[in-house]
């Protein structure tokens, strides 16, 4: 034997886990129970081949190894033993003891799948495994996402920190006693603490340009109540508003970066970095066809007035918007989907107009037989080089005739890479299921919104439409390095389901948020500068040595992306920028973040409070050509009373 | 005086029903059982997976040890085979399944890797076919080629020439590592 060898052999030897205490007691008790079982049984069971084997057990077992979330698991195994006694009937005489499972069915000897289930759930061998409990997406590897799909796969969801009964546009005085169950799920994220830099100086997430929050948020509020907590994600309302930075000089990016360094409006002893980022706005005039499927939820809880009448609306919109050489198919899903318009020039309005009209809700919900005929439909529409989207309109309701969001969200994910996009539009409330919805639309390369009013579906499909419809650049992470000798802490504000570990950055298959044609994204940063007394943990005694190299600077930026149907990603750097005064697109920023914080958790905010962030917002509200800045005033107005009543 | 009686002893006690031998005899050889499974698997989880499976069969396969071999190097073979049938599982079931399983099968994988952060070795020898892994792992576990040999069904001089074959490997893979 080589010293090579002996190495590997100590390597290998130190690297080996100890096994878990609890499984091995629980295995030896397995086993023992097997082998008591066994002599009971003895008589019966003696022995044959080892190597046949029924193919149904083996699948069974690998399906049960392929299937690891803890709630999974337990679904899994109720299957497996309602399998089981299908099984049995046909299982061939003579036990064939080979797999574990095998031995069960025959001579009733306790499978480990069984064991489990008697137990209370696999104890967990170690902290090592426990990721699994929140089993991310591979593609999707990013915390964002794993925050999402623990809430999915959560049979019954965390309902909202604020218990808040809506009021329906339905609630006619007479139906006020009606207390509705209300459905609607939020993914539940902790709002990001407050990070050391000497122990964690780099930050990285996702971009993410979806607004369904701020939707929601307002909805909240006009109907009077303040939204739940969970509901409030601040980055979608921070990004729910225009801002005018200067679009990338060269065609060469898709998107120029805007980043710049202020005075925090609620702590003086902080500093705000804000990251900005503009898309391209390409010439519109020379984009090449659309081609668009309706996916559209007609089960029988879109009749509300704001639901199926408003899609309708919002679609014609959006359809002024098409040019002639664009075409558009629709496909319901209730009960029964059905294509109810064959792929249609845009040219021709009065047969879409026809079949919109003709719309009506009834039925459940069975959005996977929809949606997989609206792809078919989809791919059968696109003709090379061009772009095929489903935007899926619905009131969030997955829950009838589907086995599990997951496998949806996994169809979705694989077209995505054959090249048709999703959209999800979200319309009404009361069950919106917005967890669904938003994970749904990052797996489709979409975007998510959620329609209110008639407003917002202008702001959505005609206004913005370019930037929903064609992206620019994918996967766009962020990435920022702080100086441990300029900056002592730094918390990022929102973003909490699009966090990315530090090496998904480099990764190109790690998924992340998309830009489109002219949208335009904002991320904020909280830092404490080092010697502040705004600084809320001790300096250690030992160690923040001074980092030589670039003394002076606070932090650097890097950025990936990949330009639109490339899978390289490109990288943009650059060094964080001194304090400065801060532009009225900043501040306008900084006060949406302050008015989300204000709904969500507001203890980093001192004691400011709402009067200051609608003071702020109205000295920052620049041109507002939209009105959107002055509706968001308006809100805050309205919730800093909803939130006195409380 | 447990500990002294022989491995065959407590066999052929257990094979004659004696519960308490047979929870000596696995007891005592539990954690070699996982250790290998480790090696075997290069994933702290399927280990822990695989050994379960092994003690849930044990009861029934002991039956067919003959006394041949010794126990230690039978018991090899269990985990050995026992590894098979959960990688063939894993390959049919690859294959058979659709776009969806894959998928799932596949997220699987990297978030187990993931949290195991494993490093250098175990992924290099992960990377190794089948038979150079099982074989390393053998040696690893400070079998000699002739026991290695005799566990696996081949001939020492196959043994040899997989150990340094898979030597050669990961001199390469480490090679490579280090360059880049």
């Amino acid at each position: 034997m080589t010293d090579d060898l002996d190495d590997l052999k100590a390597a290998m030897q130190a690297m080996t886990p100890k096994p878990d205490d609890a499984r091995k007691r629980a295995n030896l008790a397995l086993a023992q129970k097997n082998f008591a079982r066994l002599q009971e049984t003895d008589t019966a069971a003696r022995l044959t081949s080892d190597a046949r084997n029924t193919g149904w057990f083996r699948g069974v077992t690998a399906m049960f190894q392929s299937i690891s979330t803890k709630t999974a698991l337990t679904a899994t195994t109720a299957l497996f033993a309602v399998g089981l006694v299908i099984y049995l009937p046909v299982f061939p005489m003579g036990p064939q003891f080979e797999t574990p499972f095998a031995e069960d069915a025959a001579s009733g000897i306790d499978a480990p799948v069984l064991a489990l289930e008697q137990s209370e759930p696999r104890p967990a061998p170690q902290a090592a495994e426990a990721p699994q409990a929140i089993a991310g997406f591979k593609d999707d590897a990013q915390a964002g996402m794993m925050a999402d799909t623990a809430s999915l796969a959560r049979p019954q969801m965390q309902r909202s920190k604020r218990s808040v009964k809506y009021p329906t546009p339905q609630d006619a005085p007479g139906f006020q006693q009606f207390i509705v169950e209300n459905t609607e799920t939020f993914p539940d994220a902790e709002t990001n603490p407050i990070r050391v830099t000497s122990e964690a100086p780099v930050s990285t997430f996702s971009i993410d340009v979806d607004t369904a929050s701020y939707s929601f948020v307002r909805n909240a509020i006009l109907n009077g109540q303040l939204p739940p907590t969970d509901a409030v994600r601040i980055e979608e309302m921070v990004n729910y508003f225009p801002y005018s930075y200067a679009a990338p000089a060269t065609d060469d990016t898709p998107f120029a970066t805007h980043v710049s360094t202020f005075q925090t409006p609620w702590n003086s002893d902080t500093q705000i970095v804000r990251i900005g980022l503009q898309g391209q706005m390409p010439d519109m005039a020379e984009r090449p066809p659309l081609n668009l499927v309706f996916l559209i939820d007609t089960s029988g809880s879109m009749k509300d007035a704001k639901k199926l009448p408003l899609l309708k609306q919002s679609f014609a919109l959006m359809l002024t918007q098409l040019r002639p050489d664009d075409s558009v198919a629709i496909v319901t899903y209730a009960g029964s989907s059905g294509q109810v318009l064959e792929p249609t020039k845009a040219t021709d309005k009065a047969t879409i107009f026809a079949a919109l009209d003709a719309l009506d809700a009834g039925g459940a919900t069975a959005g996977q037989a929809g949606l997989q005929q609206a792809y078919s439909v989809a791919d059968g529409m696109r003709a090379k080089g061009e772009i095929s989207r489903v935007i899926l309109a619905t009131d969030g309701d997955f829950n009838v005739g589907i086995s599990s969001p997951k496998a949806l969200e996994e169809f979705i994910l694989t077209k995505r890479d054959s090249g048709t996009y999703l959209s999800v539009l979200g319309f009404g409330r009361g069950n919106l299921d917005d967890a669904t919805m938003q994970a749904l639309a990052q797996n489709g390369n979409g975007q998510a919104a959620y329609i209110d009013t008639l407003n917002e579906a202008q702001k959505v499909l005609v206004d913005q439409l370019s930037g929903a419809l064609f992206p620019i650049a994918n996967d766009v992470k962020i990435q920022v390095e702080f100086n441990p000798s300029k900056i002592a802490e730094y918390r990022l504000i929102g973003y909490e389901t699009r966090l990315l570990n530090r090496e998904d950055f480099n990764n190109d298959k790690v998924d992340a948020g998309d830009i489109g044609a002219g949208h335009s994204v904002t991320a904020l940063y909280e830092v404490t500068p080092v010697g502040s007394k705004a600084r809320l943990t001790d300096p250690l005694r030992y160690g923040e040595a001074p980092s030589g190299l670039a003394q002076g600077e606070m932090g650097y930026l890097k950025l990936r992306y990949k330009s639109h149907g490339t899978d390289e990603s490109q990288l943009i750097e650059t060094r964080l920028p001194d304090v400065a005064t801060a532009d009225d697109e900043a501040r306008f920023a900084t006060a949406i973040a302050g008015f989300g914080q204000l709904l969500k958790d507001d203890r980093f905010l001192g004691e400011w409070g709402w009067t200051n962030a609608i003071a702020l917002a109205n000295e920052a509200k620049g041109a507002d050509p939209f009105g959107y800045r002055a509706e968001a005033i308006q809100l805050m107005r309205l919730a800093k009373t909803l939130q006195s009543q409380e | 005086m447990l500990m002294e009686t022989s491995d065959t002893d407590l066999v052929n006690r257990a094979n004659a029903g004696d519960g308490d031998a047979f929870a000596a005899l696995l007891a005592r050889h539990y954690d070699r059982i996982f250790g290998f499974a480790f090696r075997l698997t290069g994933s702290h989880s399927e280990a822990e997976d695989l050994t379960q499976d092994i003690c849930a069969a044990l009861p029934n396969k002991l039956r067919h040890f003959q006394g041949r071999a010794r126990f230690s190097t039978w018991l090899y073979r269990v985990v050995l085979n026992a590894s098979h049938d959960r990688r063939r599982k894993q390959t049919t079931q690859q294959q058979a399944s659709n776009q969806w399983g894959d998928w799932e099968k596949s997220r699987t994988a990297a978030i187990a890797e993931d949290a195991e952060r494993i490093d250098w070795l175990t992924q290099a020898m992960r990377a190794l076919s089948d038979d150079l892994r099982d074989t390393l792992a053998l040696i690893l576990d400070d079998r000699t080629h002739a026991q290695a040999a005799e566990i696996l069904g081949v001939s020492e001089g196959t043994v040899s020439w997989r150990m340094s074959e898979a030597k050669k490997r990961l001199k390469d893979m480490k090679a490579q590592e280090d360059h880049t």
